[in-house]
């Protein structure tokens, strides 16, 4: 997935899931952020499920569908048939995500999501809108899925971006076995680090992978210097506990380079994107923290010394 | 808000709107004397302005500071039967209906019946206009194609600048003497018209003192019965201030607010001008007074927010004079559009933003009313500060202030022939309209419906809507074989339908420079007095005529359908696309879909939309810009709706954008409500490839959720937003915090908000993307921040 061998920003690509501008909570000023596909954790409570896989997805969104059937026609495969009442299926086997569905859509409600672009395509895009850039302080971040999934693509956009004079900022969960963050981060102006929860157990259970090499990458980092925000989602009942919060204040309290932490409360958003790829419903049901809960954890980071954000 | 704000504001929001026969029975009774039947035309509009202020009632409302209202109560609201006879169909209809109704009893029905609709009849200017129109004229205005402002008011259109308060009646009355002293006979063939015209001046000016006065004597009978030894000390404290304004010039901050009142009632009560005529730079006027005040202990901040909350009030005591038939359909509104200036430049070209600016917003923010409106204007050379505190209102959702470019305010009148300086001084007024203010008659002629034109151009000169030939024959659309030579049909029906507008329009002019000359205001604007001539003859230094162009987005998107479809990629063709259109999509869903979502569209900065935009921008400009009216000025364009996008929609048939018939046309420069679909960067620089610089005011509509500026960084991101739109030289954007109840609306009808943004938790996103759960979840936030 990683374009590996083809270095010239012409040719090097990598798959892209959205390109947002006007984002303003994923680092310092109006940011354009580039979502990379793919990413090393399953956190159960997932807000972008189509960011999971490495490659491209087919999104059925059920809301905009006309139940006008060009998608059915449009197949080559026969991957997607029409019940009686008209509503669409689709048979994931079958589809190998050629978009002619997609195509055949003019209700917007068969999607690719997930799109090949070259190193060249993204700086055209993020381009646009320099001049926000330039007046905010603001200016480019990688996010995903992970970008640590799609190393060498991400450092590539992140040089060009260097090389254009465009401020960076690398969003990420940290589990980089290979070294791949402290390539990156040595390219980004500001980390935004995720940390969901301290404990190893309980992280293996919640994402699918240990925390040790998460904390162990933000320890390195906040050595190296990068300017770090840290990100924690607060999911009800599963990591906004006292415990939690303190042994996450414990870990962040020494490191000189993070200075800011933002709250992200846990929202319903994940479980539709769930259904639009086919990924069925949640293993579980979350709920984000009540609010004098989130106002409690606000004030423990505040009294800890840093500066607080809710939101990013 | 103190308690007596509390009390003042409640009695104005309380007040409801009512016809009063006070003025039209005034100005009637003055018309019918025979001896004014011999008058120049001047000196009776002057006397007859001289009869209302000399006998209207005298109001004092409980507790009020600043004193003096329209009408004999707050809210009761004159006609002008001289511009516009209300019918007792039209007092009957204003009664009943349920949007910006006037409540009229019987007696006022009555009155009307007897007395003022029999003497006006075929007399007023609005019966004048409609026979002097050509058919071309009334053909195309009841099409949709344009509306005109003159039917049912009287030109305005001006603003205030610093004068009044440095001179009082009595200073302007010795300018004019000089000026009838200066007067030769023998070499001015116009010496006897100016002669006339500077005597009436002189007679207005003479009558605002006499109401002063009025308003003295009667402080002082209601202090004499004040038990309360307070109330007592504030109405001996009101008289001492109407003796001295507006004879003389005011010497402390609540004498040159009152000076300022008694001028804006005597331009309202002369005529139901369009509209906005207001205080304009109020922080610059008001500046010295306060630092004063302050300085020799007379005035506390606290005591001058009071006076300028009591100011507040008497605004929104004054709604918009009644309007029907078009006329309400183009500005549905009780607001008259004062539009309070705060911040730009000085003069001298340095930041003129001050303590006073910032206690001004204080003001907006705590009262809350409809009017005045209000507005902050931005230079480059302006603190963030006082950008990040007007945002801080705006957040509160009642769509106050909006944000202006002082820059490029500056550079529009420049362009026009104003001196820097004038347009330092100047400002912008009604929504979104840039003036010299105090010294430039820039009137709004009318709007004009772009996407109507197009629609015409489809019919070869045809309106579908009538199956009436209005247009030029510029060819049957199926035979043009390229998009150039529809685009240039389409540019010659913008010429045509502007041409039969513009001989309108000077028709008009003429029409109240002949038969209804506006001596009192004269006064005010530079330079009537020095040219002996009235403000709607040319006296002013400046004189514009606007046309308002509407629909910037619709038409752009309906071009880009058109050449994507049917000239680039002959996904349909002509036949098939006007098959639909007459079928309003019934039938031709799929064409549509591919319309709405697999086309170009403005408002994403996407250069194939954003082009066609600036095509018929330039058609549209160089249809206008330029040409001069009888009165010695220039024609000019504008991009601004009021509410003439829904009736224009009203008007226009389904058109190649996906829009369905009688749906709203796009309003101001907005892209076409939800398509937008790239964020407000995006839209940004889609409205950056529009030379502002070239119109006299456009006006952009953005929609955010609270949340998105609830905390520091949502402020900041809109800040920078605001300030790269202006580094692109856009003239105005403000900003509608929208509530739950759009986003409930958002939710049933999603493809008619596919732009409108939220902010859901770490990031933003397309509300209707969002899923029902979440959608609900966001609904229920906005409820909960919403005050």
């Amino acid at each position: 997935m990683d374009g590996n061998g083809e270095r010239s920003p012409k040719t090097l690509s990598g798959w892209v899931f959205d390109i947002k501008r006007y984002s303003i909570h994923d680092g310092p000023g109006i940011r354009t952020t580039v979502f990379l596909k793919g990413c090393a954790l399953r956190c159960l409570w997932c807000h972008n499920p189509e960011s999971l896989a490495p490659g491209p997805e087919l999104m059925h969104w059920t809301g905009r569908c006309a139940r006008c059937h060009a998608c059915v026609r449009a197949c080559p495969r026969g991957a997607i048939s029409a019940d009686a009442a008209g509503a669409i299926a689709i048979d994931r086997s079958k589809c190998d995500l050629c978009g002619r569905c997609a195509d055949a859509c003019l209700y917007d409600a068969m999607q690719i999501v997930g799109r090949r672009m070259s190193v060249d395509e993204v700086m055209a895009e993020v381009e646009k809108d320099r001049l926000f850039y330039e007046q905010s302080g603001g200016g480019v971040t990688l996010s995903g899925g992970d970008p640590l999934v799609q190393a060498g693509f991400a450092e590539a956009i992140l040089d060009a971006c260097r090389a254009r004079g465009l401020s960076t900022a690398l969003d990420t969960a940290g589990w980089s076995p290979n070294g791949a963050l402290e390539r990156l981060a040595r390219k980004a102006d500001v980390v935004l680090f995720d940390l969901k929860c301290v404990d190893e157990t309980r992280h293996r259970e919640l994402t699918g992978v240990s925390s040790a090499p998460i904390l162990a990458n933000l320890e390195r980092l906040a050595a190296a210097g990068p300017e770090i925000w840290v990100r924690v989602p607060l999911v009800g009942g599963v990591n906004d506990d006292d415990g939690n919060i303190r042994r996450t204040i414990e870990v962040l309290r020494p490191l000189e380079a993070v200075k800011r932490i933002g709250l992200l409360p846990y929202h319903a958003g994940g479980a539709d994107k769930a259904r639009r790829i086919g990924a069925g419903p949640p293993v579980r049901e979350f709920e984000a923290p009540a609010e004098a809960r989130i106002a409690a954890i606000e004030s423990a980071f505040r009294d800890a010394g840093f500066e607080v954000r809710r939101g990013g | 808000m103190n308690e007596r704000i509390v009390r003042l504001r409640n009695q104005t929001l309380e007040a409801k709107p009512t016809i009063s026969a006070e003025r039209a029975v005034l100005v009637t009774e003055f018309y019918k004397r025979p001896e004014t039947r011999g008058l120049s035309v001047p000196m009776r509009r002057a006397l007859a302005f001289r009869h209302i202020l000399e006998n209207k009632a005298i109001v004092f409302n409980d507790g009020e500071l600043i004193v003096g209202e329209r009408g004999p109560a707050p809210k009761a609201t004159p006609t002008y039967p001289e511009v516009c006879i209300h019918s007792l169909q039209d007092l009957r209809y204003l009664h009943d209906r349920k949007k910006t109704a006037f409540a009229s009893d019987e007696e006022t029905r009555r009155v009307y019946a007897e007395e003022i609709i029999p003497f006006w009849q075929g007399r007023s200017q609005r019966d004048r206009l409609f026979a002097a129109m050509t058919k071309d004229w009334i053909d195309a205005y009841e099409a949709g194609v344009f509306t005109e402002f003159m039917e049912q008011r009287a030109p305005g259109h001006t603003v205030l600048d610093g004068k009044i308060y440095r001179k009082g009646m009595l200073d302007f009355k010795k300018d004019i003497e000089r000026a009838l002293a200066a007067l030769d006979v023998l070499t001015d063939p116009a010496a006897y018209d100016k002669q006339e015209e500077l005597k009436g001046m002189a007679v207005c000016a003479d009558a605002l003192i006499a109401f002063g006065r009025r308003h003295a004597d009667k402080a002082r009978e209601l202090a004499a019965g004040e038990k309360d030894p307070v109330r007592k000390g504030e109405l001996e404290r009101i008289a001492e201030v109407c003796d001295r304004v507006p004879a003389e010039a005011p010497r402390d901050f609540w004498e040159a607010l009152q000076m300022y009142w008694f001028v804006h009632l005597g331009v309202i009560i002369e005529y139901n001008t369009w509209d906005s005529f207001n205080p304009g730079r109020l922080d610059q006027h008001l500046r010295p007074f306060y630092e004063r005040g302050l300085a020799d202990g007379t005035l506390t901040k606290d005591s001058a927010r009071e006076l300028l909350q009591a100011f507040w009030v008497k605004f929104n005591n004054q709604p918009a004079p009644p309007k029907v038939g078009v006329t309400a359909e183009e500005s549905g509104t009780y607001t008259d559009f004062a539009l309070i200036n705060v911040g730009g430049l000085k003069e001298d070209g340095t930041d003129g933003v001050n303590e006073l600016s910032y206690l001004i917003l204080d003001v907006i923010q705590e009262m809350r009313l409809l009017q005045p409106s209000s507005m902050v204007q931005i230079s480059a050379k302006g603190p963030d500060a006082f950008l990040l505190r007007a945002l801080e209102i705006v957040r509160t959702g009642f769509g106050q202030p909006s944000i202006f470019n002082t820059d490029a305010i500056v550079q529009e009148l420049v362009r026009q022939g104003k001196s820097v300086v004038d347009a330092r001084n100047g400002g912008c007024s009604g929504c979104v309209e840039a003036g010299a203010f105090g010294k430039e008659a820039y009137i709004l002629t009318g709007y004009f419906n772009l996407p109507k034109v197009f629609e015409i151009t489809l019919g070869n000169g045809v309106d579908p809507r009538t199956g009436k030939r209005i247009g030029l024959e510029t060819g049957d659309s199926e035979g043009f074989k390229t998009f150039d030579e529809l685009f240039e049909a389409f540019r010659k029906q913008v010429r045509h339908f502007v041409d039969i507008k513009v001989r309108g329009s000077n028709v008009i002019e003429r029409l109240y420079a002949t038969y209804l000359p506006a001596p009192f205001l004269s006064v005010l604007v530079d330079d009537c007095v020095a040219n002996g001539k009235d403000y709607h003859a040319g006296g002013a230094r400046y004189n514009s005529n606007y046309i308002q162009g509407v629909g910037m987005g619709t038409i752009t998107d309906v071009l880009s359908a058109v050449r994507y479809n049917v000239y680039d990629h002959g996904h349909f063709t002509m036949a098939g696309l006007r098959e639909a259109l007459a079928a309003n999509f019934a039938g031709h869903e799929g064409l549509r879909q591919r319309v709405l979502n697999r086309t170009p569209k403005f408002g994403n900065d996407d250069d194939y939309a954003d082009s066609l935009m600036t095509r018929v921008f330039e058609a549209y400009f160089e249809a206008v810009d330029g040409r001069p009216t009888p009165r010695g000025g220039t024609y000019r364009i504008n991009l601004l709706p009021t509410t003439a996008h829904i009736y224009f929609g009203k008007m226009t048939g389904a058109t190649a954008d996906g829009r369905l018939a009688g749906d709203a046309v796009s309003e101001g420069v907005s892209p076409v409500q939800g398509a937008d679909r790239k964020g407000p960067t995006a839209v940004i620089k889609s409205l950056g490839k529009m030379d502002h610089i070239r119109t006299g005011g456009t006006l952009l509509n953005q929609k955010f959720t609270p949340q998105l500026l609830a905390d520091e960084t949502g402020r900041r991101g809109l800040k920078d937003l605001v300030r790269s739109y202006f580094k692109l030289m856009g003239h105005h954007i403000q900003f509608n915090v929208v509530t739950a109840d759009l986003l409930r609306t958002a939710q049933a009808q999603p493809e008619k908000y596919r732009d409108l943004i939220v902010r859901v938790a770490g990031y933003s996103d397309y509300f209707v993307d969002c899923g029902t759960e979440l959608q609900n979840e966001i609904i229920r936030r906005t409820e909960h921040q919403e005050i």
